[in-house]
């Protein structure tokens, strides 16, 4: 079998990164980010990044750290509204953004990775989304064509993996992490603990080994929580 | 009095019926969830991959790898399930999901919708909202019936970008309630708020709409 773990996010990287190049990042908010991959990446000083990612993360965390340093070109996205360092470079025109509704952007992407060029959808139908696209009508309904999305790279976070790149997600951090993974010429995933082979049943494997090239343990988790929203105990 | 947000919410509430699986929007739409009349069981889905959503944390419960679309810590039920964000959307545009409850900017009299976008202003994105409006069953939109300035925001025509053309299927706003039998039919006020006159609603509503009280 070939080696897939690496010991830390930079090694994962090694020989993957270059200018202009495009990334596909995991996450929804600030929850199942790669956080050591997001800051490998800012420490590479890769430039022109097309970024595909769900949101932007926030002025000090998360993806927010690549805007900080203008290593990213254009942002693929569906909501960024948490970041106003975002909002600052758009406005002035420094960084471009195309804005996809959040199911037409998980559609893409699950569909880039299973070898599907386009699919037609009814969402963004009569909207900004659908200008220039083409348009098809299904049993009296009307459709707009999406195509799939691919990347250089995709970035991931899960919970646990074994040695062979099977993953397991954890509650609410999976979102996008999963299709990303299929969508990836190489995928890198970044993992709360590795455990042995065999040590997850084969039927609770999220994702199979095959999408994932490289994988690593990483370390000081910040999981930042964007609204800490509590109830008193009773 | 016209209902304040707690009022419309409690309202919207009535519009749940048992075994509904139900999308709440960000805002007064997250409310609603306070106001489920008892026996009425329904299972609340969170776009970000979750079916079955409970209350907010204690302290002690607190989990970072569980939140709501609106980024909020949450906690899970005996029911919950977690999915990835292309099987939650498969399930609103599949037309799984009964009802989901938004807000909104405008409303016109067509059942278009805007609540994305303000050209030249606002820069945030459509998040799921454009989903949502094309693919779950029955969209109820809650909102404020004036803007700031006293204008209606149920309208002829809407002047903002577009979340979704046609879909709406119920106004609640803090004046009453606009129902259309079916898409592409006119509303028609079913309702009023407490002390609120046909005149008053007359005056603050541009849009076309039929009176069924």
């Amino acid at each position: 079998m070939a080696n897939k773990l690496y010991d830390d996010a930079v090694s994962a990287l090694e020989g993957l990164l270059f200018d202009g190049m495009t990334v596909m990042s995991g996450g929804f908010g600030l929850c199942g980010i790669p956080e050591n991959l997001i800051t490998a990446l800012r420490d590479s000083g890769t430039k022109g990044l097309t970024f595909i990612s769900n949101n932007a993360g926030v002025d000090d965390f998360g993806l927010g750290l690549l805007l900080k340093t203008h290593q990213v070109a254009k942002m693929i996205s569906s909501y960024v509204g948490e970041n106003k360092e975002f909002e600052r470079q758009y406005l002035s025109g420094e960084l471009q953004l195309e804005f996809n509704p959040q199911g037409t952007l998980a559609e893409r992407i699950r569909a880039g990775g299973a070898g599907i060029p386009g699919f037609y959808t009814k969402t963004g139908v009569g909207t900004l989304v659908a200008e220039g696209k083409e348009h098809k009508e299904f049993g009296g309904e009307t459709y707009i064509l999406e195509t799939g999305l691919v990347a250089d790279v995709s970035i991931v976070k899960a919970w646990k993996a074994d040695p062979y790149g099977n993953l397991v997600f954890r509650k609410t951090a999976r979102n996008f992490n999963p299709m990303m993974a299929t969508a990836g010429k190489v995928t890198v995933a970044e993992v709360e603990e590795l455990v042995g082979p065999g040590e997850i049943d084969p039927d609770h494997i999220h994702t199979p080994g095959i999408f994932v090239q490289r994988l690593f343990v990483g370390k000081n988790y910040e999981k930042r929580i964007e609204q800490r929203t509590v109830r008193q105990a009773a | 009095m016209a209902w304040n947000r707690d009022g419309m919410a409690a309202r919207a509430a009535k519009e749940l019926k048992d075994g509904f699986y139900v999308n709440l929007g960000i805002g007064i739409p997250t409310l609603v969830a306070n106001h489920v009349e008892p026996g009425i069981d329904i299972t609340l889905q969170s776009e970000n991959g979750m079916l079955g959503i409970g209350p907010f944390p204690t302290e002690d419960e607190v989990d970072p790898d569980l939140i709501n679309a609106g980024k909020q810590t949450i906690t899970e039920l005996r029911r919950t399930s977690y999915f990835s964000s292309a099987d939650s959307f498969g399930m609103i545009r599949g037309g799984h999901i009964d009802l989901s409850i938004l807000g909104a900017m405008e409303v016109a009299e067509n059942g278009d919708l805007a609540n994305w976008m303000i050209p030249g202003k606002m820069v945030k994105g459509m998040g799921g909202a454009m989903d949502l409006v094309a693919g779950v069953k029955r969209i109820i939109v809650l909102m404020d019936h004036t803007n700031k300035a006293g204008e209606s925001k149920f309208l002829k025509a809407c002047t903002l970008p577009l979340t979704g053309q046609g879909v709406v299927d119920v106004v609640i706003s803090d004046l009453g309630v606009f129902e259309r039998p079916a898409k592409g039919q006119p509303f028609r006020l079913i309702e009023l708020a407490p002390d609120v006159t046909l005149e008053e609603v007359a005056a603050k509503t541009e849009a076309h709409y039929e009176v069924a009280l």
